[in-house]
């Protein structure tokens, strides 16, 4: 045991009256509590911390947490709402109890993320070229070849060592009974690994005393692992090549996040008018004149990296980008057209996909779900609504969801219609009762329902980012952890293990 | 290690970031010395003359203001839709420090942006009275605070050279403007009263410049104009001098070329040593003879000049200053 510092293993209250105990009003219900007494595994790291939380005291939780925030807000770490031509910085709401993963615990998600996106590669990679999982009927063609995200310019195209999803986000939750479960993929342009490395920094310098002896898997080498990986797909051939990071520009509301990428690459963040294509090969915009590019981890959506062969208004992109990654003289990360692997309805048949890939069952187990555009999977949903959550396929940022235990009578008929008008485009599952963590509140410390996004970073191989971000419900009772919507986030705490 | 590229938006980023900085500085210095240029009577000229020197009287008769001294306060403390003004110029600031944080310290940044909230929140009850002498110099150490923060943490490759040559060239700029702004002034010369009325004017113009004591160790027990105009304009060590600014320019540019190899310095080095050789060429006494106005004038116009031929030859689409 490498804990030290104050807290006594037991944690045993040794607060004072004028301190009371913040956790005494903290009661998480029938939820998998994250910071539970006497989790298995945990090397008695959450006692501890709960004790050092009760030392620091309610009054001292806010201060800090003011002033958290404040050096957020100052450090420029926000997300920018633009309304009326004013520039708003928001930042993203940070909560300061951390959430722990234990050790074994980590081992088991590590492996199951590593398995899900190989099989999210291969499946890539098949519809690409051979389709076998269309031919042997595990997942309908039409499922594929009609979804918005395919792209047949990608049809028989190569990719360095099959990878499609080079920077990969699975969002998990956690049920009443602690497993761990898929909710959605996120294969396209993953956001909020910078929150993971920066809630650190924050911790660490807020909050030393509640880090302090506690053995953690550290995060800062996400950008030096992900720039490895950037080298290792860039064009066979190539000495030395040339990474940059590729942004809408400071317009988008992601961007402090291509800022900090590629600061910990140490790459150039590039804007599409900076980058021009000449004999199809890539080049940028230096005051030495231009320079060649490599390799483009691009924060833009497929749709708007080149208009010559996308939408053909954006001024986003690159004219000729796609012609010079067909000839192979750059390459992409992640790939075109990866958004066809993601989508909510091919979700679905993910446990299928990796045992027809992998020959093994899914690590990761999904959250059950109804597929309406099979005949069962709607009359089930039409059966059951009102205990259902009903989701659109293809929409992120947790719009368009209807949870049938919460949405009133008028609302479940606009979802029944909805759903008779288009049912291919809805799955629904069941209500998760999601875990929770001890968050700080107006109220005091009160339990939030919380989901864990772990990334995945894949060149040649996969590298999993310990941990990853933990969001929270900020709203009492809500299951939305979505920024957008109001929700935060928590630093997130995998344990190292025993040292032998 | 070979030296990284730099991408021609972050060069131009840089540029501007520091002109408009530099410019928030200098406009603090001007704000400042207009007010102890104020005498009974004559204020709203004193004023005015800032609008003049700035070539922004369209603009501000635009904004439908009167010429009092309130309105040319407001116009370029409290107007953050003045492209001019305070708050404008330190908007823009931090719009290319935002496209520039890939590049620039967190630390830079984190100044950054505390500075420009202060800006913003400067209220009316700030322009008032004896407030007024404090916000102005609460303005340029909030500026003088970015530089310290630049020269200890901004990393020393092409960026630096960028940088500064915009806070250089728009240095320079804002001196010719300083004493501009005394040329607007000028009392008629013959009567002793007014003699020393304008000597307490050319100390007021030297303070802001923050040359008052460096000008008093350099010049003779007594001076006039000319000592002043030439110090401001030549002196190799004043580092608001317009010729110091032009030699540093000239240092920063001839290391683009030598260290990085950047091709198509040769006419702004070009245009800076002529610049050099004029000013080296005249007399004080010899400027103020043929027209000192007409002479800044024409310095401003070279700048100008000077900064299009720079973003010709490395930035990715150069547009002239609008308010230059």
């Amino acid at each position: 045991m490498a804990l030290g510092g104050k807290g006594n293993l037991r944690g045993e209250a040794t607060v004072d009256l004028h301190n009371p105990d913040p956790f005494a009003a903290y009661d998480p219900g029938r939820f998998f509590c994250e910071l539970g007494a006497g989790r298995a595994g945990d090397q008695g790291a959450g006692a501890i911390l709960r004790q050092r939380i009760a030392e620091i005291g309610l009054a001292g939780l806010r201060a800090r947490a003011r002033a958290a925030e404040r050096d957020l807000i100052d450090l420029g770490i926000t997300f920018t709402v633009y309304s009326d031509a004013t520039a708003i910085d928001r930042i993203l709401p940070f909560d300061c109890i951390p959430r722990i993963i234990t050790a074994a615990e980590w081992a088991h998600l590590e492996a199951g993320v590593r398995q899900r996106v190989a099989a999210l590669n291969a499946f890539l990679d098949d519809i690409y070229h051979r389709r076998r999982i269309i031919e042997e009927g595990v997942v309908p063609a039409d499922l594929v070849l009609g979804n918005p995200n395919y792209r047949p310019e990608m049809e028989d195209f190569p990719v360095r060592f099959g990878t499609y999803v080079h920077i990969c986000g699975i969002d998990l939750v956690r049920d009443e009974e602690g497993t761990f479960r898929v909710l959605e993929d996120n294969a396209r342009t993953p956001s909020g690994v910078s929150y993971v490395v920066e809630n650190r920094h924050l911790m660490l310098r807020a909050f030393p005393d509640l880090m302090e002896g506690m053995r953690l898997r550290p995060v800062d080498d996400y950008g030096m692992r992900l720039r490895a990986a950037m080298v290792e797909i860039a064009p066979a051939g190539v000495d030395d090549p040339r990474v940059v990071l590729l942004s809408p520009g400071i317009y988008n509301s992601a961007y402090f996040e291509h800022v900090f990428l590629a600061r910990e690459m140490g790459v150039p963040l590039v804007e599409g008018a900076d980058l021009v294509v000449e004999n199809e090969r890539v080049f940028m915009r230096t005051t030495a004149g231009l320079r060649p590019v490599h390799t483009i981890y691009r924060r833009i959506g497929d749709d708007f990296l080149d208009p010559e062969v996308f939408r053909p208004d954006t001024m986003l992109g690159v004219p000729g980008l796609i012609g010079a990654w067909r000839r192979g003289n750059v390459a992409l990360a992640n790939a075109v057209g990866t958004g066809v692997a993601d989508d909510k309805a091919i979700y679905a048949y993910m446990p299928r996909i990796i045992r027809f890939y992998l020959d093994e069952e899914a690590i990761l187990p999904n959250v059950e779900t109804h597929i309406c555009r099979e005949r069962d999977g709607l009359a089930y949903t039409l059966d059951h609504l009102a205990q259902l959550v009903i989701k659109p396929v293809g929409e992120s940022g947790g719009y368009g969801i209807t949870i049938g235990p919460r949405a009133s009578a008028a609302e479940l008929e606009q979802a029944r219609a909805a759903l008779l008008a288009d049912p291919a485009n809805w799955i629904s599952q069941p209500v998760i009762g999601l875990s929770v963590g001890p968050t700080l509140t107006e109220e005091g410390l009160r339990p939030r329902h919380l989901d864990l996004r772990p990334f995945a970073v894949t060149g040649r191989e996969s590298w999993v980012l310990p941990g990853g971000l933990s969001r929270v419900a900020l709203k009492e009772g809500s299951l939305i952890v979505n920024s957008s919507q109001g929700g935060g986030s928590k630093d997130t705490w995998v344990l190292a293990g025993e040292t032998p | 290690m070979t030296p990284q590229p730099l991408l021609a938006r972050y060069a131009e980023g840089l540029f501007w970031m520091a002109r408009y900085l530099e410019r928030v500085e200098n406009l603090a210095r001007l704000i400042d010395v207009t007010q102890s240029f104020e005498s009974a009577g004559r204020e709203a000229e004193a004023w005015y003359a800032l609008v003049r020197i700035n070539a922004d009287e369209e603009d501000f008769a635009r904004r439908g203001g009167a010429a009092t001294p309130e309105a040319v306060k407001r116009f370029y403390l409290l107007d953050a839709d003045n492209p001019t003004s305070i708050p404008g110029s330190m908007e823009a600031a931090r719009t290319n420090a935002r496209t520039l944080r890939p590049l620039i310290s967190t630390e830079m940044w984190k100044g950054l942006n505390q500075f420009h909230r202060a800006v913003m929140a400067i209220a009316p009850a700030d322009l008032e009275g004896d407030s007024l002498s404090r916000l102005c110099a609460r303005l340029k150490e909030g500026i003088q605070a970015h530089t310290g923060i630049t020269e200890g943490t901004l990393f020393r490759d092409q960026g630096w050279h960028f940088y500064a040559l915009g806070r250089l060239i728009e240095r320079a700029d804002q001196t010719t403007r300083l004493l501009d702004i005394k040329y607007h002034l000028l009392v008629p010369a013959g009567h002793e009263e007014r003699r020393l009325a304008e000597l307490t004017q050319w100390g007021g113009v030297l303070r802001a410049a923050a040359g008052y004591h460096a000008f008093r160790r350099v010049s003779g027990a007594s001076f006039g104009a000319a000592d002043v105009v030439g110090f401001l304009l030549a002196d190799g060590s004043f580092p608001r001098s317009v010729l110091l600014s032009l030699e540093e320019i000239d240092r920063h540019l001839t290391l683009l070329r030598t260290r990085y190899g950047l091709r198509g310095i040769a006419r702004a080095l070009e245009r800076a040593e002529e610049m050099r050789a004029a000013l080296e060429a005249r007399t004080a006494e010899r400027i103020i003879a043929e027209g000192l106005h007409e002479f800044l004038d024409g310095l401003q116009r070279d700048l100008i000049q000077l900064a299009a031929e720079i973003g010709t030859a490395f930035f990715r689409d150069w547009r002239p200053l609008a308010a230059a």
